[in-house]
């Protein structure tokens, strides 16, 4: 093993002679990146980490970087991801003969370039420009009337998950409402029934680009005795297919990557949290949603009082399922919460909360750009209120 | 001739340059006019089309992957993101992530990447398109300290020059030779040349392959390998008769020395990518493979007696560009280069089997026999096939 070739194609060997020499340059680029990091990165302890190492010089490196470098402007696509937690949507309300609640609504289908990441623009297909559409509110037994106008250049249609008639489905099927050609309209009238956690989306074939193209939204039914009342988001776990390979480039929660990275998400310590989640991702078969340092309870599809899984901290929605976490954070501090698919939470995925004590709050809410506007939509969010009984 | 075009002359008083400015003239308002109002086709530009191209990957410290990246699509490209392992990663870019057409920038991502093991990095453009380049397997992209450029001199060495050496010592054996075995020699000789073009060539388009389209690597090579082939024809012709035997000596190691310059870049550049699964097993099979060159550069001067000091500078020019070779691939390895040495080495070795072969053919007419007999058909074969079957130790 002396001969100096046998040295020489020792890749081993190189490296080990290299080391010394690579240090310093490894932790002069380290440290140029850190710069370049977006300032509120600095929040978790995994990137304060990754600033030390730079200074030490680097002999290990951790995952502090993976970031996407800059942050996409709310004003770009019209809509915040922040504020899409809390914006929903009641429709213009009123009461039928009988004094049952009608609520309307009007779509528009259009197409939107949407920026998906810092600096990655996707061609959308959207309900009223946004992606998700608007999150639909009511209570149990409201009958809800949705006219969609189609401008767009492509058919579309909305197909409500839920009880209805067979001509309110909203598919291409004959007898289901089928196709609204661009130019024209249709309406859907039906009762909400069940109450859950449910979604609409454009049912127009090809199925998968209609939806993963951004045709999709929340519908929440909440039941007639309401929920005990908690600070409330609406999450929907959507991903994008950039290069249409058929496979996704960028994951988020509503719609841009990292977005909650960069802006944790203010929530009170031991305050009840109920989220909405639901999984619009195409092309992986799963999704999941999991907390750190918080265990929750979770009910499938929403349709029910009593959880349906209790103390978890992860779990695992297939494509079009959704379902409620509930739960309190016992600790403060910023907790990560992310798809526990690594690999979509490296492609986006991936969010922060910051818990904080009742003193801490508005400092919370300023450093993400949140007023007292978004806290008191995260807790009135429900169309009616609370009557009592077993407590969450 | 009439005195017609004279009298035109005249009548532009010195002045006929002009004419020739005017189709470039009237060129420039065309463009102008294109540029300035889409000249009314508007209506058939297509949807944005973005093509960049991953040229190199280094990895020039441990926990640290730079990516040199070139546009050649039809127009300027942004790439906002970069993923390293399918995640997005922070970097540093310089001079800016937007690229001109034909523009480059230089990506530096500190990514805790594993030695040995393969990676993969994808640029994302602002419209999502992708594009991938793959580190096959991570090693510290080599530095020119004096210790590894004395290693890799030493590779280029058992590549090269040792070959080479060793093959001319059969010099002294050769002179022995009755004229029919020295033309089975000599047709030897063409035999392994011929072996070399076809797989300079064959090499030549693997890098060209790798340029961004705007070079147009294949035709490239064709084009350059003809000129060099051309420019050595005519360097030759200069001359009245034959190419001194010395002189063809010369020319068959600088085409050699080309062909090496070529095996030594593929080494050095493997080793740099990490793609070296190099042992001594495949410098052993160089050193195997490149013997025959050593005949080949001493065949012509059977005859003569070139003294000492012209054999170690043959033996220089024929095998040296093999350490050359390694030290360029391996601390500064560009496709360019290597296409553009290749291809005039095919030009070179294409040049000296001509001329080897008309030696062939003066000696075989001497003997009264055909250019193409049993013996010259033999040694043409030979030359192929030792080369063909020592190939087997190199080419996985």
């Amino acid at each position: 093993m002396n001969h100096p070739l046998l040295k020489l194609f020792s890749r081993r060997e190189l490296v080990r002679g290299l080391g010394a020499l690579a240090g310093a340059t490894g932790a002069a680029a380290l440290g140029l990146a850190q710069n370049n990091a977006p300032a509120e990165h600095s929040g978790g302890s995994g990137h304060a980490a990754a600033a030390t190492v730079a200074a030490k010089g680097m002999s290990a490196a951790d995952h502090g970087s993976n970031v996407v470098m800059g942050v996409v402007d709310p004003e770009t696509n019209g809509f915040d991801p922040m504020q899409m937690l809390v914006d929903w949507d009641y429709g213009k309300v009123s009461k039928l003969p009988g004094g049952q609640t009608l609520r309307e609504y009007e779509f528009v289908a259009s197409e939107k370039e949407i920026e998906i990441a810092p600096g990655i623009f996707f061609p959308a297909w959207t309900y009223n420009g946004r992606v998700p559409g608007p999150s639909i509110r009511c209570t149990e037994g409201d009958r809800l009337r949705v006219k969609l106008v189609n401008g767009s250049s492509h058919p579309h249609t909305i197909h409500f998950h839920g009880f209805h008639p067979a001509n309110m489905d909203g598919t291409p099927l004959p007898g289901n409402g089928g196709l609204v050609q661009p130019g024209d309209s249709y309406t859907y009238e039906f009762d909400a029934v069940p109450f859950g956690c449910h979604k609409y989306h454009c049912h127009a074939a090809s199925l998968k680009r209609h939806i993963h193209k951004g045709m999709y939204g929340a519908f929440v039914v909440d039941p007639k005795g309401g929920r005990p009342p908690a600070r409330e988001f609406m999450m929907v776990m959507n991903a994008f297919d950039t290069n249409f390979d058929g496979g996704n480039e960028v994951y988020a929660v509503n719609t841009v990557g990292f977005e909650f990275a960069h802006r944790p998400v203010p929530i009170r310590r031991g305050e009840l949290v109920r989220i909405y989640l639901m999984n619009l991702v195409e092309f992986d078969l799963l999704n999941s949603f999991h907390t750190h340092g918080i265990m929750f309870d979770y009910y499938d599809h929403g349709t029910t009082l009593e959880p349906t899984l209790r103390t978890v901290d992860t779990v695992a929605q297939m494509q079009g399922q959704r379902g409620i976490v509930e739960f309190r954070a016992p600790y403060t501090g910023p907790f990560m919460f992310h798809a526990h698919v690594s690999e979509f939470a490296e492609l986006g995925w991936m969010g922060h909360f910051n818990v904080v004590e009742e003193a801490g709050w508005a400092e919370a809410l300023s450093r993400v750009g949140l007023t007292a506007e978004w806290d008191k939509r995260g807790l009135d969010g429900a169309t009616v209120a609370w009557k009592g009984g077993e407590t969450a | 001739m009439t005195r017609e075009p004279e009298s035109k002359e005249n009548r532009w008083g010195g002045f006929g340059w002009v004419l020739a400015l005017i189709p470039l003239l009237l060129l420039g308002l065309v463009l102008a006019y294109l540029v300035a109002t889409g000249g009314g086709l508007r209506e058939l530009a297509g949807p944005p089309l973005e093509r960049v191209k991953i040229e190199r990957i280094t990895l020039p410290a441990p926990g640290v992957i730079r990516l040199e990246v070139v546009n050649d699509g039809p127009q300027e490209v942004t790439i906002p993101q970069v993923l390293v392992d399918d995640a997005y990663w922070a970097y540093t870019v310089t001079p800016s992530n937007t690229l001109p057409r034909l523009g480059r920038a230089t990506f530096t991502i500190p990514y805790p990447w594993v030695a040995e093991e393969t990676h993969r990095v994808v640029l994302i453009t602002s419209l999502g398109a992708t594009f991938e380049g793959e580190i096959a397997a991570a090693v510290v992209s080599p530095r020119p300290d004096a210790s590894l450029f004395g290693r890799f001199a030493l590779v280029g060495l058992y590549v090269g020059i040792v070959p080479v050496l060793l093959g001319m010592l059969w010099y002294p054996w050769m002179r022995r030779l009755s004229r029919p075995a020295m033309n089975f020699i000599l047709s030897l000789t063409v035999g392994l040349l011929v072996f070399l073009a076809v797989g300079t060539y064959l090499d030549a388009n693997e890098f060209a392959a790798q340029l961004p389209a705007f070079w147009q690597g294949v035709p490239a090579v064709i084009f350059v390998a003809l000129i060099a082939l051309g420019a050595l024809l005519a360097l030759g012709a200069r001359q009245r008769g034959e190419v001194g035997a010395l002189e063809l000596s010369y020319r068959i190691a600088l085409g050699i020395g080309l062909h090496n310059l070529g095996e030594g870049l593929a080494i050095g550049a493997a080793f740099a990518l990490g793609e070296a699964a190099l042992g001594t097993f495949l410098v052993l099979g160089f050193t195997l493979h490149n013997i025959t060159e050593g005949v080949g550069i001493a065949a012509p001067v059977v005859r003569k007696s070139p003294g000492l000091g012209h054999f170690a500078l043959l033996c220089l020019v024929a095998g040296g560009p093999a350490i050359l070779g390694v030290w360029i691939g391996g601390f500064a390895f560009s496709p360019v280069l290597a296409t553009v040495f290749l291809a005039v080495g095919i030009g070179a070795i294409l040049q000296v089997v001509w001329e080897v072969g008309r030696l062939v053919a003066r000696d075989s007419a001497a003997l009264g026999q055909p250019l193409v007999n049993w013996v010259n058909l033999a040694g043409l074969t030979a030359g192929i096939a030792v080369m063909y079957l020592t190939a087997f130790l190199v080419k996985f």
